[in-house]
C-alpha cells in the first residue's frame, strides 16, 4: 500500500464529534426546496406549474444556461409557488411532499451491461447528473461532456466531518455500481482517496477503480489535494468529483430504478445537543432537525455544511444540496475587552501566541467571532503552513485581485477551489477572504473562457 | 468592564460620519478596538478564524524585543558608571540606562503614531498596528547620546516617506526602523558613528574622564585595531558600547527564539542570514589580505548589528521576500552583503543595515524568479501527463 504523507495542513480540534448513532428518518418536514443560489451557474426555468402533484425523481427545474441539465423532485408531492427575491430571481423551489413517496421509475439495469450513453442519459433524466460535480470552476460539468478522471474522496478531513466509513457501510452494493458507472462515463480512471489510518477500510475493498492512500492533516481528504498530488489538472483537462452518498445513490437508481434523496448527515458542533448522524431527505427543511438538537433558542449560527466551507442556514432553512453535515455553533458579536493582551489559554491558534500551545489535543468552542480587524497582507508563510499544493497561495490571490488572468492560469488556478483555501481564509492574520478570492477568480476565468 | 463599555456605545455616534468629532475617526476606532475586539462576526468564507490578529502579532515582537531592551537599557548605566570608573548596583545602573532610554522610545512613538493616525484618518482606513513594532525598533538602534530631535525628524522621514506614501503598513518597500536609521546616518553623521554617540555622555559629563573611549567593536575593526576588539564573551553577553538593543547576542537569541517558537518570525530567514554571513567570512578568511579579512566568523557575527538585524529587521515579513525558497536566498545575501560591506568600505562600519536596506529592493525580484520558476514547472508537466491518459 503506497501511501501519500500529506505535511502541510490543521486539524481545526472544534467540539461537538457526532457520535456513531443514526436516527432513521421519520415523515419528511414541512416541506423540500432546492435553493439555486446551491449551484455556481444556474438559471432555474421551471418545468412543472405550482400546483402540480410530481413524483419523486420528475423533474421540477432546468438550468437556463444548459437545458440538458435538469433538477428532479428528491419527494412526491405538491409543487408549491417558488419564492422569489430581487428582480423575480428565484430563491427556492418547493415541493410539499406525500406521506407516502411514489418513485418515478427510471428502470431496473444490470450496470455492467449498460452502456456508458445509457448511464449518461439515466443520469441526466433522473436529476442524479447535478450530483457530479467538475473541476475547474466547481460547478455541475456539461451533460455533453467527458472527464480526464473522476476522483471520489471517501474521508472527509473538515472540522467534524462524517465518517464514511460508518456512513456507507449498508450501502457497498450500491457504491460498488455506482463506481461501475461512472468507470465507463470517463476515458480515464475513477480514483479512490482512501483514509490510509482506518484499519479494514471498506473502501478498500472497492472494484473498478484505482485506490490512492493518504494521510495528514485537513485538508488531506479534500479532492482537489487527492488530485494535485496524484495527476493535477492542466489547461484544458477537467475532472470530475462526487461525494460518496450521491456515489451509492447513484448506484441505486441504476440497479432499482428509483430516486431515493435519503441522505444520512451529521449533526455537529459545540452548540449541538447530542451531536450524532441523522437520516433526511436532500433539500429538508431543517426546523425539526435543529429544534431537536438545539436546547435553547441561544445565539447560535446554524451552518450548512462544515464550519470552514458551509452556508448560514436560518432556523427555519434548508440543508444545502451537496452538504452532508449541520454545525452549530455560537455567535461571536460580543466584545471582548483588550483580548489581544490575555494569555488565551483558551483561544486556539495556529501559530504559538497564545497559551493554549501549552495544552495540545484540547477542544476548543469556536465562534463566528473575526478575532480582529481587518488589515492588509503583513505575515508572509502562514498559508503555506496550511495549503498542501505546490501553488504559491499569495500570488495566485494577488493574480485573483488584480484580475490577471494569464498570471492566474500560470499560476495554477485550474487545479483549485475555494474549498481547497478554507484553510487560508482561518489562519490570516489579516482576517482576508481568500475563499471569496478564489471564487471570484474562477468565475473571472469562466466567463473568460465561454 | 461593562461600564467602560457602555460609555464607548455612547460616545461612538459622535465620531462616526456626521457626528462632531468625525475628524477623529480612525483615533477613535484605534483606542476602541485597542480596549475591546470589534464584535463582528464572519459573513462569508470560514465561520470560525484564528484568534490571532495583527495586534497580537505585533505585541509578540515587542514581546521579543524585550530582553534586548531591559539589557540596553542597564547597559547604558554599565557603561556610563565603568567610563567613570564608579561601580553600582545592578539596580542603580538599569535605573540611570533606563532614564536615558525612556525618552527616545517615547518620541519614536510619539512621532511616529501621530503620522499613522493622521494618515489612517485622511484615508479613512483603521490605524493599523505596524508601527507598535517600527517605534521600538527605532529606539533600539539608535546610539544612547542620539540627540531627541533627530530621533523626531528620522522617524518622520521613515514614516511618511517609506510607509505612508507607499499606501501604510503592508504596502511599503524598505524596512522603516532601519530607513530612519539610515537617514540619520546620512544627514547627521556625526551623531551615529565615531566613537562618541555609544557611551551616554560622553561628550559632556564624561569629557575630560582620563582614558575612556567610546569605540564599538566595528570601529576598532574598521581602523584596524583588531587587539582591541572586546572579547567573544564581552560581544556575546553584551557588555560593550553599541547601539542600545544590539549588544546582547545573548538577549538577541532569547528574541529570536521567542519569534520561533511562536511562529512569528521566519526561522529560514534568520538562518539563512547567518549562514551568508559565516560563508563570506570564512571566504575573506581564505583570502586574508587584510587583519580585517582574517576576523573568524563567529567575531564577526557577535560584532555590530549583525544578530539583531538578522533576526529582527531582515524577517520583517513585508519587506523581505515572501515565498519560501526565496527567503533562504534572501537571507543569505544579507548576510554575504553585511560582511562584504563591513570589510571593504570601513567608512560604513555598519555594513548590516545597508546590506538589508540593499536586499529590500531586491526582494521582489527574489520572488519573481520563484514564481517563474513555478510557472515553468507547471508548464512542464503538459505533454507529459497528456501522452499518459490512455482510452479504454
Amino acid at each position: 500500500m503506497q501511501v501519500k504523507k500529506i505535511k502541510k495542513g490543521l486539524d481545526i480540534p472544534l467540539k461537538g464529534k457526532a457520535s456513531q448513532v443514526t436516527r432513521a428518518l421519520t415523515q419528511p418536514t414541512d416541506y423540500i426546496a432546492i435553493k439555486p443560489a446551491d449551484f455556481i451557474n444556474v438559471l432555474p426555468q421551471l418545468i412543472v406549474n405550482p400546483g402540480e402533484h410530481i413524483k419523486a425523481g420528475a423533474p421540477l427545474f432546468r438550468n437556463k444556461y444548459d437545458e440538458n441539465i435538469v433538477f428532479t423532485s428528491p419527494v412526491s408531492g405538491v409543487v408549491m409557488e417558488p419564492i422569489r427575491g430581487d428582480k423575480r430571481l428565484i430563491l427556492e423551489i418547493s415541493v410539499k411532499p406525500d406521506t407516502e413517496i411514489i418513485y418515478e421509475d427510471f428502470g431496473q439495469h444490470d450496470v455492467s451491461s449498460m452502456k456508458a450513453e445509457e448511464i449518461r442519459s439515466s443520469l441526466i433524466k433522473s436529476g442524479l447528473w447535478t450530483f457530479i460535480r467538475q473541476r475547474p470552476y466547481d460547478l455541475i460539468p456539461a451533460t455533453d461532456s467527458s472527464p480526464r478522471d473522476i476522483y471520489i474522496s471517501t474521508f472527509d478531513t473538515a472540522p467534524l466531518a462524517p465518517d464514511y466509513n460508518y456512513l456507507l457501510k449498508d450501502k457497498m452494493n450500491s457504491f460498488q455500481a455506482g463506481i461501475d458507472a461512472l468507470a465507463k462515463l470517463t476515458a480515464g480512471k475513477v480514483k479512490l482517496g482512501l483514509d490510509a489510518c482506518i484499519v479494514d477500510n471498506i473502501f478498500s475493498s472497492v472494484k473498478n477503480a484505482q485506490l490512492l492512500y493518504f494521510h495528514g492533516p485537513h485538508p488531506a481528504g479534500n479532492v482537489g489535494v487527492h488530485i494535485h498530488h496524484t495527476c493535477p489538472i492542466n489547461k484544458g483537462e477537467t475532472i470530475w468529483h462526487l461525494n460518496p452518498q450521491d456515489v451509492a445513490m447513484i448506484g441505486k437508481m441504476l440497479t432499482e430504478g428509483i430516486y431515493d434523496a435519503r441522505r444520512t448527515i451529521a449533526v455537529t458542533g459545540p452548540e449541538a445537543n447530542n451531536p450524532s448522524y441523522r437520516e433526511i431527505i436532500i433539500g429538508s427543511n431543517l426546523k425539526n432537525t435543529i429544534a431537536d438538537h438545539t436546547t435553547t433558542q441561544g445565539h447560535i449560527r446554524i451552518i450548512s455544511g462544515n464550519a470552514l466551507t458551509g452556508s448560514t442556514v436560518k432556523p427555519d432553512g434548508f440543508l444545502g444540496y451537496y452538504h452532508h453535515q449541520l454545525t452549530i455553533i455560537t455567535e461571536g458579536d460580543y466584545y471582548e475587552f483588550i483580548g489581544w493582551a490575555t494569555p488565551g489559554l483558551r483561544k486556539f491558534s495556529n501559530s504559538r501566541v497564545f497559551f493554549s500551545w501549552l495544552f495540545p489535543g484540547r477542544k476548543y468552542d469556536f465562534d463566528t467571532n473575526y478575532h480582529g480587524g481587518h488589515r492588509p497582507l503583513v505575515m508572509s508563510g502562514q498559508y503555506e503552513k496550511v495549503f498542501p499544493f505546490t501553488i504559491l497561495p499569495v500570488f495566485l490571490i494577488k493574480s485573483i485581485i488584480t484580475q490577471d488572468i494569464e498570471k492566474m492560469e500560470n499560476l495554477g488556478i485550474y487545479e483549485v477551489a475555494p474549498e481547497d483555501f478554507a484553510l487560508c481564509d482561518y489562519v490570516c492574520t489579516s482576517k482576508t477572504e481568500v475563499q471569496k478570492i478564489v471564487r471570484e477568480g474562477l468565475e473571472m476565468l469562466r466567463k473568460e473562457m465561454s | 468592564m461593562k461600564g467602560l463599555r457602555k460609555y464607548i456605545d455612547t460616545i461612538k455616534p459622535k465620531f462616526q460620519k456626521g457626528g462632531r468629532f468625525e475628524k477623529l475617526e480612525s483615533t477613535f476606532e484605534a483606542f476602541e478596538s485597542f480596549l475591546f475586539v470589534p464584535k463582528k462576526v464572519t459573513l462569508s468564507g470560514s465561520h470560525i478564524r484564528d484568534s490571532v490578529d495583527l495586534k497580537r502579532t505585533m505585541i509578540v515582537v515587542v514581546v521579543a524585543l524585550m530582553p534586548a531592551l531591559l539589557f540596553g537599557m542597564w547597559n547604558v548605566g554599565y557603561q556610563f558608571h565603568k567610563a567613570m570608573g564608579i561601580s553600582v548596583s545592578i539596580l542603580a545602573d538599569f535605573w540611570f540606562g533606563f532614564q536615558a532610554v525612556l525618552p527616545i522610545i517615547v518620541v519614536s512613538y510619539v512621532t511616529g503614531l501621530a503620522i499613522e493616525f493622521i494618515s489612517a484618518q485622511i484615508r479613512h482606513h483603521e490605524v493599523n498596528e505596524g508601527f507598535l513594532v517600527t517605534g521600538m525598533l527605532i529606539p533600539l538602534i539608535m546610539p544612547v547620546n542620539i540627540p531627541l530631535w533627530i530621533v523626531a525628524v528620522g522617524t518622520a522621514f521613515a514614516v511618511i516617506f517609506v510607509k505612508e506614501v507607499f499606501g501604510g503598513t503592508g504596502m511599503n518597500i524598505f524596512n522603516p526602523a532601519l530607513v530612519a536609521r539610515a537617514f540619520i546616518f546620512f544627514a547627521y553623521p556625526s551623531e551615529i558613528s565615531g566613537d562618541s554617540p555609544w557611551i551616554f555622555g560622553f561628550a559632556d559629563s564624561l569629557k575630560g574622564v582620563d582614558g575612556i573611549t567610546g569605540a564599538t567593536a566595528l570601529s576598532y575593526a574598521a581602523s584596524g585595531q583588531m587587539e582591541s576588539i572586546p572579547s567573544l564573551s564581552d560581544l556575546f553577553f553584551g557588555l560593550i558600547p553599541g547601539s542600545i538593543g544590539e549588544t546582547s547576542k545573548l538577549a538577541i537569541v532569547l528574541g529570536a527564539l521567542i519569534l520561533i517558537f511562536t511562529g512569528i518570525g521566519s526561522f529560514r530567514i534568520m538562518i539563512s542570514t547567518i549562514a551568508g554571513g559565516v560563508f563570506m567570512t570564512l571566504i575573506f578568511n581564505l583570502i586574508g589580505a587584510n587583519a580585517y579579512m582574517q576576523i573568524d566568523p563567529l567575531t564577526q557575527l557577535m560584532m555590530g548589528g549583525f544578530l539583531f538585524g538578522a533576526v529582527f529587521m531582515a524577517t520583517d515579513p513585508v519587506t523581505a521576500s515572501q515565498t519560501p525558497s526565496g527567503k533562504i536566498v534572501y537571507g543569505f545575501l544579507i548576510g554575504v552583503f553585511a560582511i562584504l560591506i563591513r570589510v571593504f568600505n570601513p567608512a560604513y562600519p555598519e555594513g548590516m543595515m545597508l546590506s538589508i536596506l540593499l536586499m529590500n529592493t531586491f526582494a521582489p525580484l527574489i520572488d519573481h524568479v520563484v514564481v517563474q520558476n513555478n510557472i515553468r514547472k507547471r508548464l512542464k508537466r503538459l505533454p507529459k501527463i497528456n501522452t499518459n491518459v490512455e482510452p479504454k
